[in-house]
């Protein structure tokens, strides 16, 4: 059976795509992939999406998409995909042993955290190496940690920590942050935090679990050891699309292209939308703004097609 | 708590893990996003493997004495125990697909 709609990925992206394309009839199905509800599964407190005043919880907020679009007859696929090919209607994408066939498929398969890709990290990953500060800060309660990175995510990091640890030391490569003005001070006034301003992780240090970070300056190239129990990495993230390096048009970055100020990919019939296409805004509403086009847009061309 | 799947405590945690069946613990918590994507995957895990493979849940909030005997620092963190024996140990959540090839060797 082909679907009029095939949806690859469950952020705000794919689930808001979902409730538009169930909502106009199109009966969408939507591959989920294992990192369900994406990257706001991650987060704590969600204070910038529109319609929630107190804040609301990342995943709550997922699950809360998820539900909407469900409602709506969305059938949800709780797999990852394993191949697609992309070179002729109807398009086809793999679950293992299980093909999908579909006239317009929405790629919303968002970005994943980059790691530093230093020695001992990758050794020391669960051992006090980490990307997600509400999973494991946990684990850190009266201990001292560093978080890498600058951006509105390592903010988010390391205030968070902060509740748990006894110190927090930020290690950013400039001389200030890049996140918004509100985090940034946020962060700055916080008593247990420090920062190590123009300077980079270049080794984790321990044996069984991190005992601390070897530093570089990045002005003066003077090296130094700062001791911590734990390393949280932010320093940003890379788009989801390995799948589609041979089928579709992909910026140095890997982002997908699209056509200016729609959701089209260079194969007509593709569509992307949020942070697999954006790395720009990269935020929840953005995400959804562009997953509601990316519906739009496909919803046309079937009309168009008479699909 | 899914039908297939056995909640251990600090107090059961070493006579569960004890059996010479392999029994894979995974250490969670309810603030955990990473560890509710696991869910789904272990429970199927669970009922298709039954008899051959024990998977048990941890909640490292309201059990931190057996989280720390094993220096849990990330979750969910997955371990593979037979005779009381540390087998294997996978940190951080993963596919289904990728899990049950971890798994392999097993449950063969």
């Amino acid at each position: 059976m082909t679907e009029k709609v095939l949806i690859l990925g469950s952020g705000p992206a794919g689930l808001t795509a979902a409730i538009y394309a169930a909502r106009a009839d199109l009966a969408p199905v939507l591959i989920e992939g294992f990192e369900r509800g994406g990257q706001l599964m991650l987060t704590t407190d969600v204070e910038n999406y529109p319609g929630f005043p107190d804040g609301i919880m990342g995943p709550e907020l997922m699950e809360a998409f998820r539900k909407q679009a469900e409602r709506f007859g969305t059938k949800i696929i709780s797999s990852d995909i394993t191949s697609v090919d992309l070179s002729e209607r109807p398009f086809k994408v793999w679950v293992g042993e299980d093909l999908y066939e579909a006239e317009t498929l929405i790629i919303s398969t968002g970005a994943s955290a980059r790691w530093l890709d230093v020695p001992g990290e990758h050794r020391l990953r669960g051992y006090g190496v980490s990307a997600c500060a509400t999973c494991d800060g946990f684990f850190f309660r009266d201990k001292d940690l560093a978080v890498v990175g600058g951006g509105d995510s390592a903010m988010e990091e390391a205030s968070f920590l902060t509740k748990f640890a006894s110190k927090v030391t930020i290690v950013h490569r400039r001389g200030e942050f890049r996140a918004s003005k509100i985090m940034a001070q946020r962060v700055l006034d916080n008593p247990k935090v420090d920062v190590v301003w123009n300077s980079e992780v270049v080794e984790v240090l321990g044996d069984e679990s991190v005992t601390g970070v070897r530093l570089n300056n990045i002005e003066t190239g003077e090296q130094s050891e700062l001791a911590v129990d734990g390393m949280f990495v932010a320093i940003g993230h890379d788009p989801n699309t390995s799948f589609f390096q041979d089928e579709l048009e992909l910026d140095k970055g890997g982002y997908i292209v699209t056509e200016l100020g729609t959701t089209k990919t260079s194969v007509e019939g593709v569509f992307a939308a949020g942070d697999v296409v954006d790395h720009v805004y990269q935020q929840a509403v953005t995400a959804a703004g562009m997953g509601c086009e990316a519906a739009l847009d496909a919803e046309r061309l079937l009309e168009a097609w008479e699909v | 708590m899914g039908k297939n799947t056995t909640e251990a405590t600090d107090a059961t945690f070493a006579e569960l893990v004890g059996e010479s069946t392999p029994t894979l613990v995974d250490f969670w918590a309810e603030w955990c996003g990473p560890c509710k994507m696991m869910e789904g995957p272990l429970e199927e895990i669970a009922g298709e493997q039954s008899g051959k493979l024990n998977v048990l849940k941890l909640n490292v909030d309201e059990n931190q004495q057996t989280a720390m005997q094993y220096g849990v620092m990330s979750i969910p963190t997955m371990i593979v125990f037979k005779d009381g024996q540390e087998m294997k140990r996978l940190v951080g959540a993963r596919s289904r697909t990728q899990l049950e090839a971890e798994l392999a060797s097993f449950v063969a």
